[in-house]
């Protein structure tokens, strides 16, 4: 983050409807020039936050800066922010360059130098030839860059995207990404994004702000997040993880030795822990290990009985079943010369020393988590 | 499929067209007769039995005055009616669709209730509260009473139409930094325009042809339903079929032309609009 203020700046704030809590506290800032993502399951408060940041919505408590100043109580068309809505709300009854110059001309600025403006936010978005075009007479991917022009041609400090790509399908949301980034650095605005896509949110951001239940679990970096997640929830939901249930059986300046409930036996390396977990003996921890950190040998201490191989171009996805019963998922690299091994084998799990992770508490469920392990082996 | 099973698709499909012929044709048919007759040239003062065709009523369609004069009062009290109706409709309208409020729900009844009962009732109801309240009958109390049941009319019909309206249009507005008022009127009214015109049409048609609650608050004023009313005891003229028909075609260019610019804005706004 560079000197002077943060563009936003989240300071405690709640927001309350009746008893219905929906945010609890949010209390972070966002840099110039960067790509901020709000991430996390629907209901977690994330789009409630960056109303708020909008303007849609007032914080019950705590307050909202915007470039040092104090907004919480400024209405939206007096904030320099501007969205992108989820569904564009694109004006129908007006052509694209209507819509686009729609900003500049509530703010009374000049016929001549709104013609400039917009034609030029109109080639960064490569729609120079469709400035007379109605919104209904473009594609998903064309709509959603008015609306980008529209936004971006007011120079905002912030923009704030809520869930942009959620309405297109795979493969353009997946070139969207790309053409997000590049007409991020080609503006150098700052970014806000809402989504509930880790993968998306991995891709894309310079960091995260992962939140869960109204709270925020972490801010950091993708990679940090990733490597280093802070509680139970961040190492479930950022990528897949297998999360195994323990106690600690005793700890000294080279590591943590974790007794895991199927009896194994695993040494955590000092500062590999979740800066909240206890390392006394017998708290209740959970070890986490990457599918990608483990590698299948035929001897070692964790026994897996293989119930299923899953062939992924690239690599094997193995699942089996530790000796209490518990899932968990390998990464294979596929076409090597050690051959995955198939369904019904028993073999073992190992890892690197520096691989083990640990976390402070007992998972819901214990094993592996199933979500998109292709998109996180893109990012990192 | 079977030839069996061909026939008996084909025979109802016949019975079918010809029950819906036969609908049409109980609806149409005494618009026809006017139309029809208004060529007519009758012998002595009842334009009833056909007697051969002249263009003569046409040619003079305002051959009589207290007609015209009573066909240019309905026309004042329906415009007049129409603009202070749809004015306040369309803010019901919008109130209802946009806010909850408390209250809204008792509103939503008071709504239908002057389009469910009986005119009979509302006439006579309406009438007895100017008595009572020392207010002289005349072109001011028809209008108020015409003003009653088109504010229900058009509210209820604009909120249908408007229902589903993207109020996020308005926000995104806001945000470009609009005020309430720009957003407003740059972007949701035009977006609703063409729904308020369809009910202010609508509801000026209501007006035009009222006859039980106008006979009971008009006093001395006639205006073209009552003056056809009380003429067709001693004379029913040809002029009234002429001037019925032009009605008729004047209303016909009107829904027609309404209906042409609804399509095209459709076409253009394909969908990412609310009904509007």
């Amino acid at each position: 983050m560079d000197a002077g203020f943060p563009v936003v700046k989240l300071d405690n704030v709640r927001k309350q409807y009746g008893s219905f809590v929906a945010v609890h506290q949010a209390d972070f800032s966002i840099g110039r020039g960067e790509f901020f993502a709000m991430l996390g399951p629907s209901g977690c408060g994330k789009t409630t936050t960056l109303k708020m940041i909008a303007g849609f919505e007032q914080p019950t408590a705590g307050r909202v800066f915007l470039e040092g100043e104090d907004v919480s109580q400024v209405p939206p068309h007096k904030r320099n922010v501007n969205t992108v809505f989820q569904q564009y709300a694109l004006f129908p009854h007006m052509s694209v360059f209507d819509n686009v110059a729609f900003g500049p001309r509530s703010k009374k600025i000049n016929e001549a130098e709104v013609k400039t403006r917009v034609n030029e936010m109109l080639e960064v978005v490569r729609l120079g030839d469709f400035a007379a075009r109605r919104p209904a007479q473009l594609s998903g991917g064309q709509q959603q860059r008015v609306a980008l022009a529209r936004a971006l041609v007011n120079y905002p400090s912030a923009l704030l995207l809520d869930e942009p790509l959620a309405a297109l399908d795979l493969k353009l949301r997946e070139a969207m990404q790309i053409e997000l980034k590049r007409i991020q650095r080609e503006v150098g605005i700052t970014f806000v994004f809402v989504t509930h896509d880790q993968g998306e949110a991995l891709t894309m951001s310079d960091r995260i702000a992962v939140m869960s239940e109204g709270l925020v679990e972490q801010v950091g970096a993708p990679v940090d997040i990733y490597a280093r997640p802070e509680t139970l929830f961040v190492a479930g939901f950022i990528g897949s993880a297998n999360l195994l249930p323990g106690t600690v059986m005793s700890s000294d300046g080279a590591g943590t030795r974790v007794q895991l409930l199927d009896g194994t036996q695993v040494v955590v390396a000092a500062g590999n822990s979740a800066p909240n977990a206890s390392l006394s003996q017998g708290n209740q921890v959970t070890v986490m290990l990457r599918p990608e950190q483990v590698v299948l040998e035929s001897e070692g201490s964790m026994k897996v009985f293989i119930t299923d191989t899953v062939f992924q171009g690239s690599s094997v996805r193995v699942v089996g079943r530790t000796a209490n019963d518990t899932e968990v998922t390998a990464i294979v690299p596929a076409g090597s010369n050690h051959k995955a091994p198939s369904a019904g084998e028993s073999v073992f799990m190992q890892w690197h020393a520096s691989a083990p992770y640990l976390l402070e508490g007992w998972p819901e469920t214990a094993g592996s988590t199933n979500t998109n392990v292709d998109s996180i082996e893109a990012t990192l | 499929m079977t030839a069996a099973h061909d026939t008996k698709q084909k025979w109802g499909r016949g019975v079918i067209n010809g029950i819906a012929g036969a609908a049409m044709l109980y609806l149409f048919a005494p618009i026809i007769v006017i139309v029809v007759f208004s060529f007519n040239n009758p012998k002595g003062k009842f334009n009833i039995v056909w007697r051969g065709f002249t263009l003569k009523n046409w040619a003079h369609p305002f051959s009589q005055p207290e007609l015209t004069d009573a066909l240019v009062v309905s026309l004042k009290v329906a415009f007049i009616s129409t603009v202070i109706a749809t004015l306040l409709g369309t803010c019901i309208a919008l109130a209802l669709s946009r806010y909850k409020f408390k209250g809204s729900g008792a509103v939503n009844l008071f709504l239908v209730l002057p389009l469910t009962s009986p005119e009979v009732v509302l006439g006579s109801s309406l009438a007895t509260l100017f008595l009572s309240r020392g207010v002289s009958f005349g072109i001011v109390t028809v209008i108020i009473a015409h003003v009653m049941f088109q504010v229900s009319f058009v509210a209820v019909t604009l909120r249908a139409r408007i229902r589903g309206f993207d109020w996020s249009l308005e926000q995104a507005a806001m945000d470009l930094g609009a005020s309430p008022g720009r957003a407003f009127w740059k972007v949701t009214f035009p977006l609703i325009l063409p729904g308020i015109l369809a009910a202010a049409l609508l509801s000026f048609a209501l007006s035009i042809d009222d006859f039980i609650i106008t006979f009971f608050n008009a006093g001395s004023l006639v205006t073209f339903p009552l003056q056809i009313f009380g003429a067709s005891r001693v004379a029913i003229p040809a002029q009234i079929n002429v001037l019925a028909t032009m009605l008729l075609m004047g209303s016909i260019t009107i829904m027609v032309g309404a209906l042409i610019i609804n399509s095209r804005r459709n076409r253009l706004n394909n969908g990412s609009e609310a009904k509007g």
